[in-house]
């Protein structure tokens, strides 16, 4: 087992996971409560890398990020050099991936949550603000918890996009999943396969945990 | 600096203010469009609003909470206004510092009594707040729960834990949406005695939304009755649940026949009461009441649960026994309406079959045959 490829797939697994808690919630609460009429479209961006091959995802990730492009290109101004191939542009590419599966199951708890809670809040003086922290996050702890664990899960066993975006450089873009393929690619079954354990038993895990915390949850999803 | 009795006392000088309310509101529905007006003014203490589901009570409920905005009209509290359609005013929801109970109470269930009567105190110091609550806690005997959550206590408890997180926030207003519907009489009107007493120091205007027509005679002092979306009676439970001529009212209250009457004596031990029928000499058994002895009551009796018989009736269960002539007879549909003079004029509804065999006539004497429970006391 490598163990620097571990931790770095461990890392970008936390890392990602991370940021669609810090981006998917406020998605979600949009895409819960708005009444806007074009929403169904915001609903199918999100949906979009359910389908997506990731090969299709990858390559257009790594298009934006490139030097050709003008995030790329600001990047670059910015930093000195590209997101292509770059644990950085790894994590983009990974949020964008894994977005679904945060923002779905936070969407789908939030507009669990009763109405007429909401409604008590604000007769009590609440902003809706404090309304979203106190009453409908505590009450959203199984999807919360379901968005987190199948967004840590699917990063760490994300392969094509990863091959994209971040090559196969190893300690910066070289996750479990892309050396399997290697050790498989020398016929090092043994190797392999002790990698392909830890991800399967990391997965069963995050899905145990998944169903452990709310089955009705699960049934909503991913096309409530 | 404050302290925490300065707190509380400064919180409980509430100044009674009346609501005045005038709102039009069209909600499009599927099958028929709905438009609720409406133009009335509330004053401190317990109004009612009746009317049968689908009248706009709700809608209005929620026009004066803000959480429903009118189309135009204006709503005020006092000197504080809530809406006003032509000056462009709509106070948000949590500015408005209304207690409102919503039919299913709605109570926060992750968080404990204390927590769901402390979420609406913001503002205050800590043992401020702790103040409050334990005296409202106090008030509405709820003391004993305070550390569980609304899914392990029993529906009276979460109503009075509904009341009090409405009531402790100091409201102007308080709004309460049928929330005793799932309650028994008794502890239903235990609640409301808490209510009442509440009220008594704060003073503030009550609407409170029922289609129970005993709930009315039991708590309002005032009624507005709805229908269709417009106030079609106002007034004392008794001036507006007796009015003549209002098809609605009669069908509401369910009593064809409502007749004031005095208690003349209760007996306790057998928890029943003898009435006598204002403005006759009929005596009347009917169950014990709360009720002093020679207090003025009303007394409500379906047509339907009145038998009628042509001779005096031996040995029968039934304890209220009374002779009258029929007045005149009416038939509708397939029932008959008598009405009878004994004294007062009672309604009476027969099956053709019953008439016929009996061969009334207006002018025949009968007798009218009323069980006690049949016999239904309201304060007027």
């Amino acid at each position: 087992m490598d163990w620097q490829t571990f931790w770095l797939t461990m890392r970008l697994a936390v890392l990602v996971t991370a940021v669609l808690v810090m981006i998917g919630i406020p998605i979600a609460y949009w895409i819960a409560y708005s009444r806007w009429r074009w929403k169904f479209l915001a609903e199918a961006i999100v949906a979009l890398p359910i389908v997506l091959p990731p090969t299709v995802l990858g390559f257009y990730v790594l298009l934006a990020l490139g030097s050709h492009s003008p995030l790329g290109r600001w990047w670059q101004t910015v930093t000195g050099h590209t997101l292509a191939f770059t644990f950085t542009g790894l994590v983009i590419g990974s949020v964008i991936y894994s977005l679904p599966f945060a923002v779905q199951p936070f969407a789908a708890s939030f507009a669990l949550v009763d109405p007429k809670l909401l409604a008590a809040s604000a007769t009590l003086g609440a902003s809706k603000l404090r309304t979203f922290v106190q009453v409908v996050l505590p009450l959203s702890m199984p999807g919360l918890v379901t968005g987190v664990a199948l967004s840590f899960a699917h990063t760490m066993g994300e392969f094509g996009v990863v091959l994209m975006v971040g090559g196969n450089i190893p300690g910066v873009t070289r996750t479990l999943s892309i050396d399997i393929y290697d050790q498989f690619e020398a016929f090092n079954f043994a190797a392999a396969n002790q990698t392909a354990l830890v991800l399967l038993a990391i997965s069963f895990a995050a899905l145990c945990l998944v169903y452990g915390t709310n089955r009705k949850l699960w049934t909503l999803w991913p096309w409530k | 600096m404050q302290t925490d009795e300065q707190i509380v006392i400064a919180r409980t000088k509430a100044i009674s203010h009346s609501l005045c309310g005038r709102v039009t509101k069209r909600l499009p529905g599927t099958d028929r469009e709905f438009t609720l007006d409406v133009d009335f003014t509330i004053s401190p203490g317990i109004t009612i609003l009746l009317g049968a589901s689908g009248a706009g009570k709700t809608t209005l409920l929620d026009c004066m909470a803000g959480l429903a905005i009118p189309d135009s009209g204006r709503i005020e509290v006092g000197k504080r206004v809530f809406f006003d359609s032509d000056r462009r005013i709509n106070l948000p929801v949590p500015d408005r510092r209304i207690g409102y109970v919503f039919q299913d109470l709605a109570l926060f269930p992750h968080l404990t009594t204390a927590g769901n009567i402390a979420y609406g105190l913001t503002g205050l110091e800590r043992s401020g707040q702790r103040h409050l609550i334990d005296a409202i806690l106090e008030s509405f005997r709820i003391s004993h729960v305070r550390g569980r959550k609304p899914g392990e206590i029993s529906g009276g408890e979460r109503q009075r834990v509904a009341l009090a997180r409405a009531l402790v926030i100091d409201p102007c207003l308080l709004l309460l949406d049928e929330p005793m519907a799932a309650l028994d009489a008794r502890t239903k009107s235990k609640i409301i005695d808490d209510l009442r007493v509440w009220n008594r120091e704060h003073r503030i205007p009550i609407l409170y939304v029922t289609h129970s027509r005993e709930e009315v005679f039991a708590l309002g002092e005032r009624v507005i009755l709805l229908e269709n979306g417009r106030i079609i009676a106002q007034g004392t439970p008794h001036a507006v649940m007796t009015a003549p001529r209002q098809e609605t009212i009669a069908q509401l209250a369910g009593f064809e026949n409502i007749v004031e009457a005095v208690a003349i004596a209760a007996h306790e031990d057998r928890g029943t009461m003898t009435c006598r029928i204002g403005g006759s000499s009929v005596v009347l058994e009917t169950p014990l009441v709360r009720a002093e002895v020679g207090s003025a009551l009303c007394i409500g009796i379906r047509a339907g649960d009145i038998l009628l018989a042509t001779s005096r009736p031996q040995g029968l269960s039934a304890r209220n026994i009374i002779p009258g002539r029929v007045v005149s007879l009416e038939q509708r549909d397939v029932i008959v309406s008598v009405r009878v003079d004994c004294g007062v004029e009672m309604e009476v509804h027969l099956t053709l079959a019953a008439r016929d065999a009996l061969q009334l006539q207006p002018g025949s004497e009968v007798w009218l045959i009323v069980k006690t429970h049949s016999c239904h006391l309201m304060t007027c």
